[in-house]
C-alpha cells in the first residue's frame, strides 16, 4: 500500500496524544501526577495537540476536506467514521478534564470522572483507528487481530515516552512512569515481533489463480497488465517496498522505537536527573523516528490483494 | 446510507462475462469510457493525457493471461473486469459518509459524488480493484452498470444496456437480472458453470464470468496412416474411371 | 427503512444523433453519433448497419477523443526552414492551393509522371486514382502494396475475390474455421462477432500463427507456425486431401477450371498453356463421347487425369491431373514439412482429417431452388461447412502470394468456395478472373489524361508497363518485371526510387494520410534521410517538391513543403463506394456515406474537395466543364452525387434516378446524400435466397451482377486453379515472345511464376547468413490502434503507451534474458535497442512487437518526453526496403516478386542482451519543435464534465 505521510502523521501523532491523554488521566486521577497547572498545560496540550494535529493530517489526504464533517454519519457500518465520532466526542471529556486541571487545578470528582471518560474514549478511538486497516479482509497483513492490539499498545508506549520527558521537565517524575514506560515498551516490542512473524507468514487466500478463477486451467501469469503506465490503483496499492529494503528498515524501526527508548529510560533510572532529562528527550526523538519508520512500513509492506490482477 | 438494505433487493443486475469469446479489443472499456465520461459520473478525467505517466479513470479494464502449461499447451486468456456489484460489499460498508450505497432496488453499488470525501477507503476495501479514483475531481467513482442508460426513457428500450455490453463485439458480456432464474444471465451461469472471482473474499460478487471451453481436438480419432507413396500415374488411378458431369 | 439518493436515470442523451460512418481503422462500421451542445457526447455502433450490427471497437468508441485531438492541422502550412525541422508558417488556402496548382502544371504541361500521387490509407481511392488518370500521371497508388496485395491479387487471379472486402467466412454456419496470419488486421468487428457466434454454437475455430494474441487465443486450437512456411502447412494439407481423395471432384468439374486440357510441350513457347479450339475456347476430354470439347460447356462429362492427344498432335493433361501430380509427391507430404513449419506431421494430417470431415460428413443442404449459369434448375445448395480467412501473416513476405492461392486451391478443392458454411464472396465479387482492367500509363503525354486507370490487371507479359527499353515507367516500377502483378502498387518504394532516381527522379511527391518517415515505411532512419538529402550538385533536394495532406501532425508532416490539413472523419463528406473498397456483406451489396456531423472548427478542408478543387485548377477534364468552370464546385459531396463512372454507375448506388428509386444504375440524384442520410447513411440490397450461393455460376446473381454494373456479362466465372497467366510469365522468363525479362531477373521470374502454387523460402532468409540471423521478427497491430492514429489518442495511449519485444519463455531462457532486460536486436538493416516481455504463446524462433506504437520525440503534439518517444519502438528500421545484393551487385525491392507486396515479415535477426548500463531505447531522434499553430496539448483531460454540470444545473436552476 502507498504509505501515504498524512495518514502515517495522522496515527502515529494521534495514537502518541491518545497515550499520553489516558496514562495522564490515569496518573492524575490516581493523584501520580500533581494537579498544577503548568504540568497540566503542557500534559494536556500535548497530548490534544498531537491529536488534533494527527486528526488535521488525516484531512490532508482527502479529496474534500471541507466534507469531512461527513464521516461523522455512518458510525453504523463504518470503522472510520466510528473513529471520527469517537475522537470528536473524546474531546469533549478530555477539555473538560483539562480545564480543571490547568484552570481549577482540580483532577478528580467530577473532573476525574471526565478524566476517566476521555481515557475509555481514547482507547475506543486508537482502537476504532486500527480496525479501519484490521478490517479489511482485502489485506492480508493489517486484517489480523494483532493490529488493534499493536496499535494501542504502541499509542500507550508513545504517550509513556513522552510522559517521561514531561515529568522530568516538571520534576514531577516517579518510577511509576518509568515501570509503565518500560513496560509497554518491552510489550510493544513483543506485539511488533508478533505482529511482523504473523505478517511473514500469513496464510495467502487470494492468488491470481482464485482471483481469476482460472487456476483450474494451471498456473496463472500476466501476459498484458490493462494499461502500460501506472494508474491509480497501482499508484495506491501497488506500492511494495523491497524485501532487502524492508528488512533494514524493520532493523532501524526496533533500533528507534524499543531498542533506544529503552536503553535510555533505564540508563536514565542511574544517572543525575539533568542527564535523565537528556535522555528522556533523546528517547522522545527515538521513538519519532521509530514511530513514522514503524508506520512507514505498516503501510509499504501489506498488500492488497486486487495486485494480484497485476501479477504482483 | 452505507449500510446494506435490510432485504435482497429484488433485482440484483449484473454481468456474465464470457472469458471463451473475450478477443481482448478493449471495446468494453473505451465505449465505458466515452459514456461514462459524459454522463452521471461525468467526467472520467485523465491525468497527463498527452504527456509521461498518462493515467485516467476507467471502469472496465482489460488484463491477458497466460495459463497452464508452457509454450503451445499454455492458453491465453482476455480477462475484462469492473464492478461485479456484490451483494455484500464492504467497499460500501467502510464508507464513513454515506457517499457510497448500494441500490435496494436493483443492487447496483453506486457513490454518491456529492457526498463523497475522497477517503479512499472504499478502494482499500475492494479485493477486486474495481474503484477508481479521480484525483482531479476529488472523489471516488466507480462502475454504476451505467444505470443513467438501462433505464433511460430517452433511448429506445433495445438500447438500454451498460455501454460495454452494447459495445462488445464477440458478444463476450451478458447484461440481465439474477434474481431472475429464467434471465439469460441466470441460464448462461448455469449452463456454463459460471463463476464468482475470489469467492474466498465472502463477497458474493453479482457479475458471474464464464470460464473458457476446452479447445476442440480430434485427438480421439485414429492417427492417419502414412501416405501410400505410390509413383507416377498409378496415384491417379482412382479418378480415371470418374464420369462427373459439369 | 434507508432511501436511496435520488439519481437522474433518464438524463437527455443527445440533442441530435447522426448517422454516420467510422474511420477509426478501416472496417467501416456504421456509427450513430450523439450530439450535444454542439459536441459529440457519445458514439455508438449502428444496429442496422450492415458490417457491424450494432457493435463497436476499441478504436472506434475512442472517436471522440480522435476528433478532438490536440495534434489536429489548423491551417495550410508552408516549409520555412530546411526540410524534417518542422518550419512553417501558416498560409491561406487561397495560396497554399496557388502554390499546388503552379508545381503540378508545370508537370503537367511538360512530363505529367514526374508527379508521384500516393495516398496511403486512402478511401477514396475511385476518386484519387480518376484524378491521376485525367492528370496524365501513371504514379499513383494507395497504400494496398504495403499492405494486402499478395491477399487481394491471388484472390482475383484465382478465385475471382478474395477475403475481407471481397469475401466472408459463413459466419451463421460455417462449421470449421481456420484462420491464417490473421491479427487485428481488417474487417475486424465482423470477425469478433463471427468468432463469437461460431464458438457459441460449438464449431472449431483454428488459428495458424507464429503468435497466441486476439483471435489466436480463443481458437479452439492454435498452430503456433514459424513465419513464412504457412504455403507448406497448406500444400501439406492438400498432400493429405488429395491422398484420401478427400476433394469434391464434382465441384472441381462444375466450377474451376480443373478440366481444362494443358499443353506439355516442354521447351516450347504453348508449354502450360490451356489446349484452345480455334475460337479460343479452352477445351476438356469428354470420357463417354471420347472427344474434345469446349471445357465451359454444361453437361460435358470432363476428365479430370490422363493423358490426351489434340487433334494437331500436342499432347494436353487436365489441369487437375498437374495439380494432383505437383502436391501429392513426397516434398509435400506432413513429415517432409513438419520441421520446417514447426508444427508435427501427426498434427497436419489430424487438421487434414478433420478438414475432410467437415467438408464431406457433416455437409449442410438448404432446400432451395436456384438457377445456374446455363440455365439449369437445381432443387438444393449443398453446403462443405468449411471456412477460411487469411490476412498480413501470409501476404507480408515474399512468397505470400503463393501461400494465398495454396490457401484459395485448399478451399477450393473441399469445395467450400461460395457454399452455405463455407467461404463466401460479397458483391461486386466474384469478378472475371482476373479483372478485365489492364493498367494504364504505358503512354502518357504532356497534359492528356492517361488512357484508363493506372492499377489494373495485366494477364501476360505486354501488359507491363514499360517503356521499349524495358525501363519501368512507374516510378515504384509497380509493373515492371520487379513485380508484374503489382495491383496496388509499391508505394514503400517511391521514396527510394526516387531519392535514387531509378527509373528517373520525380519533381513532386503528393501524399495523403500515410506517415512515410516513420511507422509506414521501411527503413525509417534511411528514408528520413532521403526525404532530406540534396544534390550536391545543384544543392536542391533530390526530391525536390513534397505536398503533404493528413489531419494531423504526424511525423511525416515535418518533410513536407507544403501541407494541406485535412478534417477528421466527423467533419467530412465520404462515400465507400462500390467502386472502391466496399462495405458489402455476402447477402448483398452495400454503400455508405460519410456526413459532415460537426463543423471544423479550425482553417481544415477535406482532402477531396482539395484535389477537386486542385483539379479544376489545372482544368483536368473530368473535373472542368467545357466552358473552363469547376464541374464540382460543390467539392466532394457534388462528385459523389453528379459524378458518373460509366453511364448510370456513379459513386454511390443507391436511390439513383431522379425521383430517387433506382438502385444501382440510374440517372444521377441531387438529393441522393438525403436519401442517405434518411436511411442511417448507408444502403444495402439483399439478395434473393437464390441468389446467394454459387455467384460464379448463379444466373439470378449473375444477372443481377450485371444490371447493377458488377460484371460485363453474365458468364460463368471460371475458377482458375491453374494459372494460365502466371505460365505465361514463366514462358517469357525462359525466352519465349517479345517481352521478355532482364537476365538478372529471368531466373527469379522463372521460378516465382508458377501456375500452381509454389513454396520457396522468403528472399531475405534465402540472402543473409540465417546462422548470423537466426530469429524471425514480426509486428502485429493491435486491437486498439489504427497505425500511428491510435497511438496519440487520449485514451488508447493510456492502455498501450509503450511497446517491447516479446520473446517466447523458451527462446528467452536460451538467450539469457528476462522480463525487462533490454536487448540489442541486429537485422543486416541496422539494429534497435529494446526491452523484453517474455511470453508462452509465441513460435520459439519468433519475436514480434506492436505496430506503430513509438513515436517521434515532439510528433503529434505529445509531450517529447512521453512514453512513446523514450520507450516506445518501431521495428522498421530493421527492415529494407531493399534486398541485399544480389549475384549481379543489384538490390532490387524487398517485396514479392508477383505482387511487389511489401515483405515486412520476412525479416530476420538476432538478439543480443546489452551490457548494463546502456538500457535506453534506440535509435532516438532530435525532439521535433513544437508545430506553429498548436497549442500545448492539457494536461487534464476532463471531456465531459460540460454535459453533467449542464444537467445539472438545469435540473436544480440557482
Amino acid at each position: 500500500m502507498h504509505p501515504a505521510y498524512s495518514v502515517i502523521f495522522f496515527t502515529t501523532a494521534s495514537g502518541a496524544g491518545y497515550g499520553l491523554l489516558v496514562l495522564a488521566a490515569i496518573f492524575a486521577i490516581s493523584g501520580l501526577m500533581p494537579a498544577t497547572a503548568w504540568l497540566g498545560f503542557v500534559t494536556n496540550g500535548l497530548a490534544l495537540g498531537l491529536i488534533a494535529g494527527g486528526l488535521l493530517s488525516s484531512t490532508f489526504h482527502l479529496g474534500h476536506p471541507e466534507r469531512a464533517w461527513r464521516a461523522l454519519t455512518q458510525w453504523r457500518s463504518s470503522w472510520l467514521s466510528r473513529e471520527g465520532v469517537l475522537a470528536v466526542a473524546t474531546f469533549v471529556p478530555a477539555g473538560l478534564f483539562a480545564i480543571g486541571w490547568v484552570f481549577l487545578g482540580t483532577t478528580t470528582g467530577f473532573f476525574g470522572w471526565m478524566g476517566a471518560a476521555a481515557a475509555v474514549l481514547a482507547v475506543a478511538t486508537v482502537i476504532s483507528t486500527s480496525m479501519i486497516y484490521a478490517s479489511l479482509i482485502t489485506i492480508r497483513q493489517w486484517n489480523n487481530g494483532i493490529v488493534p492490539v499493536a496499535y494501542l499498545v504502541l499509542g500507550l508506549m508513545s504517550g509513556a515516552v513522552l510522559l517521561e520527558a514531561v515529568t522530568r521537565l516538571f520534576g514531577v517524575h516517579g518510577s511509576h512512569v518509568d515501570v509503565v514506560a518500560i513496560v509497554l515498551i518491552v510489550v510493544g516490542w513483543l506485539v511488533k515481533l508478533a505482529y511482523w512473524h504473523s505478517a511473514d507468514t500469513g496464510l495467502v487466500k487470494t492468488t491470481l489463480a482464485t482471483a481469476t478463477g482460472l487456476g483450474r486451467f494451471g498456473s496463472v501469469r500476466l501476459l498484458e497488465q490493462p494499461h502500460t503506465e501506472e494508474n491509480f490503483l497501482m499508484q495506491e496499492m501497488g506500492f511494495v517496498v523491497a524485501r532487502k529494503h524492508a528488512r533494514r528498515l524493520r532493523a532501524i524501526a526496533q533500533a528507534t522505537l524499543f531498542v533506544v527508548p529503552l536503553a535510555a529510560t533505564i540508563a536514565s533510572l542511574f544517572v543525575a536527573p539533568m542527564v535523565a532529562m537528556v535522555l528522556a528527550l533523546v528517547a522522545v526523538v527515538s521513538l519519532a523516528v521509530g514511530l513514522l519508520t514503524e508506520r512507514w512500513l505498516f503501510f509499504a509492506e501489506a498488500k492488497h490483494d486486487c495486485m494480484v490482477y497485476y501479477g504482483r | 446510507m452505507t449500510s446494506l438494505p435490510k432485504h435482497p433487493p429484488a433485482k440484483r443486475l449484473g454481468l456474465a462475462i464470457d472469458l471463451d469469446t473475450c478477443v481482448g479489443c478493449h471495446a468494453c472499456a473505451t465505449n465505458c469510457k466515452e459514456w461514462n465520461t459524459g454522463g452521471i459520473s461525468a467526467p472520467l478525467t485523465d491525468v497527463n493525457a498527452y504527456q509521461a505517466e498518462q493515467r485516467g479513470v476507467w471502469f472496465n479494464r482489460v488484463y491477458t493471461y497466460e495459463v497452464g502449461g508452457e509454450g503451445p499447451d499454455a492458453r491465453t486468456v482476455h480477462f475484462p473486469k469492473n464492478c461485479l456489484h456484490c451483494e455484500q460489499p464492504a467497499c460500501v460498508t467502510v464508507c464513513p459518509t454515506g457517499a457510497s450505497y448500494k441500490r435496494s432496488e436493483d443492487g447496483i453499488v453506486l457513490v454518491d459524488h456529492d457526498k463523497c470525501i475522497g477517503c479512499k477507503l472504499c478502494s482499500w476495501a475492494c479485493p477486486y480493484g474495481n474503484r477508481e479514483y479521480d484525483e482531479h475531481v476529488g472523489v471516488m467513482k466507480k462502475c454504476t452498470l451505467c444505470v443513467d442508460k438501462i433505464y433511460n426513457q430517452n433511448l429506445p428500450e433495445v438500447d438500454r444496456v451498460p455501454a460495454c455490453v452494447a459495445a462488445c463485439p464477440a458478444k463476450a458480456r451478458h447484461f440481465g437480472d439474477f434474481a431472475d432464474p429464467n434471465s439469460t444471465v441466470s441460464k448462461l451461469t448455469r449452463d456454463r458453470g459460471g463463476y464468482d472471482l475470489a469467492p474466498e473474499t465472502g463477497y458474493l460478487p453479482t457479475s458471474k464470468y464464464l470460464p473458457p471451453r476446452p479447445g476442440k481436438r480430434s485427438e480421439a480419432m485414429p492417427a492417419a496412416a502414412p501416405a501410400p507413396a505410390i509413383a507416377g500415374a498409378g496415384r491417379f488411378l482412382k479418378w480415371v474411371d470418374r464420369v462427373l458431369t459439369r | 427503512m434507508a432511501r436511496d439518493p435520488a439519481i437522474e436515470t433518464s438524463p437527455v442523451v443527445s440533442d441530435e444523433v447522426k448517422y454516420t460512418t467510422c474511420y477509426m481503422c478501416a472496417c467501416r462500421c456504421g456509427i450513430k453519433v450523439h450530439l450535444k451542445d454542439g459536441l459529440v457526447r457519445y458514439i455508438e455502433g449502428n444496429r442496422n448497419h450492415p458490417v457491424n450490427k450494432g457493435v463497436i471497437c476499441g478504436k472506434g468508441s475512442s472517436g471522440i477523443m480522435q476528433h478532438y485531438s490536440p495534434a489536429r492541422l489548423r491551417k495550410p502550412l508552408k516549409r520555412v526552414g530546411p526540410r524534417g525541422e518542422n518550419a512553417f508558417v501558416e498560409i491561406e488556402w487561397e495560396e497554399a492551393l496557388s502554390i499546388a496548382t503552379g508545381w503540378l502544371k508545370t508537370i503537367r504541361d511538360t512530363d505529367p509522371k514526374k508527379l508521384a500521387f500516393f495516398t496511403g490509407r486512402d478511401q477514396s481511392q475511385s476518386l484519387t486514382g480518376w484524378w491521376a488518370t485525367q492528370f496524365g500521371t501513371p504514379n499513383f497508388a494507395a497504400h494496398g502494396g504495403f499492405c494486402s496485395v499478395n491477399m487481394a491479387a491471388a484472390g482475383l487471379y484465382t478465385i475471382g475475390g478474395s477475403f475481407w472486402e471481397f469475401g466472408e467466412p459463413d459466419w451463421e454456419r460455417s462449421k470449421y474455421l481456420m484462420l491464417f496470419g490473421v491479427a487485428e488486421d481488417h474487417d475486424s468487428n465482423p470477425i469478433k462477432t463471427g468468432l463469437g457466434k461460431m464458438k457459441g454454437r460449438g464449431a472449431k475455430v483454428v488459428s495458424v500463427n507464429p503468435i497466441r494474441t486476439g483471435y489466436s487465443a480463443v481458437a479452439d486450437e492454435w498452430l503456433g507456425i514459424r513465419p513464412g512456411t504457412d504455403g507448406l502447412f497448406v500444400m501439406a494439407l492438400i498432400h493429405e486431401l488429395l491422398h484420401a481423395d478427400k476433394v469434391d471432384l464434382d465441384y472441381l468439374v462444375r466450377y474451376t477450371n480443373a478440366p481444362w486440357l494443358v499443353v506439355q510441350n516442354p521447351g516450347g513457347a504453348d508449354h502450360g498453356l490451356f489446349a484452345r479450339d480455334a475460337s479460343g475456347a479452352p477445351l476438356a476430354w469428354d470420357v463417354t463421347k471420347g472427344e474434345m470439347v469446349d471445357a465451359r460447356l454444361p453437361e460435358i462429362h470432363p476428365a479430370v487425369v490422363g493423358e490426351f492427344t489434340l487433334p494437331d498432335g500436342r499432347v494436353a493433361v487436365p489441369s487437375f491431373q498437374l495439380l494432383a501430380d505437383r502436391y501429392m509427391a513426397g516434398e509435400y507430404a506432413p513429415d517432409a514439412v513438419a520441421d520446417r513449419c514447426g508444427i508435427p506431421a501427426d498434427t497436419i494430417r489430424r487438421i487434414a482429417r478433420e478438414l475432410a470431415e467437415v467438408a464431406f460428413e457433416q455437409t449442410i443442404t438448404l432446400d432451395v431452388e436456384w438457377t445456374d449459369w446455363a440455365g439449369r434448375k437445381h432443387d438444393k445448395i449443398i453446403g462443405r461447412p468449411v471456412a477460411m480467412h487469411a490476412m498480413r501473416g501470409i501476404s507480408a513476405h515474399s512468397n505470400g502470394f503463393h501461400t494465398c492461392r495454396a490457401i484459395h486451391v485448399l478451399q477450393v478443392l473441399l469445395g467450400s468456395v461460395e457454399v452455405p458454411g463455407g467461404f463466401r464472396f460479397k458483391p461486386p465479387f466474384p469478378k472475371p478472373i482476373p479483372p478485365g482492367i489492364k493498367p494504364a500509363g504505358k503512354t502518357y503525354t504532356p497534359n492528356t489524361p492517361l488512357t484508363g486507370a493506372p492499377l489494373g490487371f495485366p494477364t501476360g507479359p505486354e501488359d507491363l508497363v514499360l517503356e521499349a527499353d524495358g525501363t519501368p515507367i512507374r516510378i515504384d516500377k509497380a509493373y515492371s518485371w520487379e513485380a508484374p502483378l503489382s495491383s496496388h502498387g509499391l508505394m514503400h518504394m517511391v521514396i527510394t526510387n526516387a531519392h535514387n532516381a531509378d527509373p528517373y527522379p520525380v519533381d513532386l511527391l503528393f501524399m495523403y494520410m500515410a506517415n512515410m518517415s516513420w511507422n509506414s515505411t521501411m527503413n525509417t532512419k534511411g528514408v528520413m534521410e532521403m526525404l532530406t538529402a540534396k544534390d550536391p550538385a545543384t544543392g536542391e533536394y533530390k526530391i525536390p517538391r513534397i505536398i503533404y495532406s493528413d489531419a494531423y501532425q504526424s511525423e511525416m508532416v515535418a518533410y513536407a513543403d507544403l501541407i494541406l490539413p485535412d478534417t477528421t472523419y466527423l467533419e467530412r463528406w465520404d462515400c465507400i463506394s462500390l467502386l472502391d473498397r466496399p462495405i458489402c456483406e455476402a447477402d448483398g451489396p452495400a454503400d455508405a456515406i460519410r456526413q459532415p456531423v460537426v463543423e471544423p472548427d479550425r482553417d481544415v478542408r477535406s482532402f477531396q474537395s482539395v484535389i477537386l478543387d486542385l483539379g479544376a485548377r489545372l482544368g483536368l477534364p473530368g473535373m472542368t466543364n467545357p466552358d473552363g468552370t469547376a464541374k464540382y464546385p460543390g467539392g466532394y459531396a457534388d462528385y459523389i452525387v453528379n459524378h458518373e463512372r460509366a453511364p448510370g454507375i456513379g459513386p454511390l448506388a443507391g436511390w439513383r434516378g431522379e425521383a430517387g428509386d433506382q438502385h444501382g444504375r440510374g440517372a444521377a440524384n441531387p438529393n441522393q446524400l438525403k436519401a442517405y442520410i434518411d436511411h442511417q447513411a448507408f444502403w444495402h440490397h439483399e439478395l434473393a435466397p437464390d441468389q446467394k450461393f454459387y455467384k460464379f455460376a448463379n444466373k439470378g446473381y449473375l444477372d443481377f451482377a450485371v444490371q447493377m454494373g458488377f460484371v460485363g456479362h453474365a458468364d460463368q466465372i471460371v475458377i482458375q486453379l491453374y494459372s494460365e497467366t502466371m505460365q505465361k510469365f514463366k514462358l517469357a522468363a525462359q525466352g519465349h515472345g517479345a517481352v521478355q525479362p532482364p537476365d538478372h531477373l529471368r531466373a527469379r521470374v522463372e521460378t516465382s511464376f508458377d501456375p500452381l502454387p509454389v513454396w520457396y523460402v522468403p528472399f531475405e532468409e534465402s540472402m543473409i547468413d540465417t546462422t548470423a540471423y537466426p530469429i524471425h521478427a514480426l509486428t502485429q497491430r493491435p486491437m486498439i490502434m489504427y497505425h500511428s492514429w491510435g497511438s496519440q489518442n487520449a485514451w488508447l495511449r493510456q492502455i498501450l503507451g509503450r511497446n517491447k519485444l516479446y520473446v517466447a519463455t523458451s527462446k528467452a531462457r536460451e538467450l539469457g534474458v528476462e522480463d525487462g532486460d533490454w536487448v540489442k536486436v541486429s537485422s543486416h538493416n541496422g539494429e534497435i535497442k529494446v526491452q523484453v516481455k517474455t511470453m508462452e504463446g509465441l513460435n520459439h524462433d519468433t519475436v514480434w512487437t506492436w505496430n506503430a506504437i513509438g513515436k517521434r520525440s515532439g510528433a503529434w503534439n505529445l509531450a517529447p518526453d512521453a512514453p512513446e518517444a523514450k520507450q516506445g519502438f518501431l521495428l522498421n528500421h530493421l527492415i529494407s526496403e531493399l534486398l541485399p545484393r544480389d549475384a549481379s551487385g543489384k538490390r532490387i525491392t524487398n517485396s514479392d516478386p508477383i505482387t511487389g507486396q511489401a515483405a515486412w515479415f520476412d525479416l530476420r535477426v538476432r538478439i543480443e542482451k546489452v551490457k548494463p548500463g546502456e538500457e535506453v531505447c534506440e535509435p532516438q531522434f532530435p525532439t521535433l519543435p513544437r508545430l506553429v499553430g498548436l497549442e500545448p496539448a492539457p494536461t487534464v483531460n476532463s471531456y465531459g464534465a460540460s454535459f453533467h454540470q449542464k444537467a445539472r444545473d438545469e435540473r436544480s436552476p440557482a
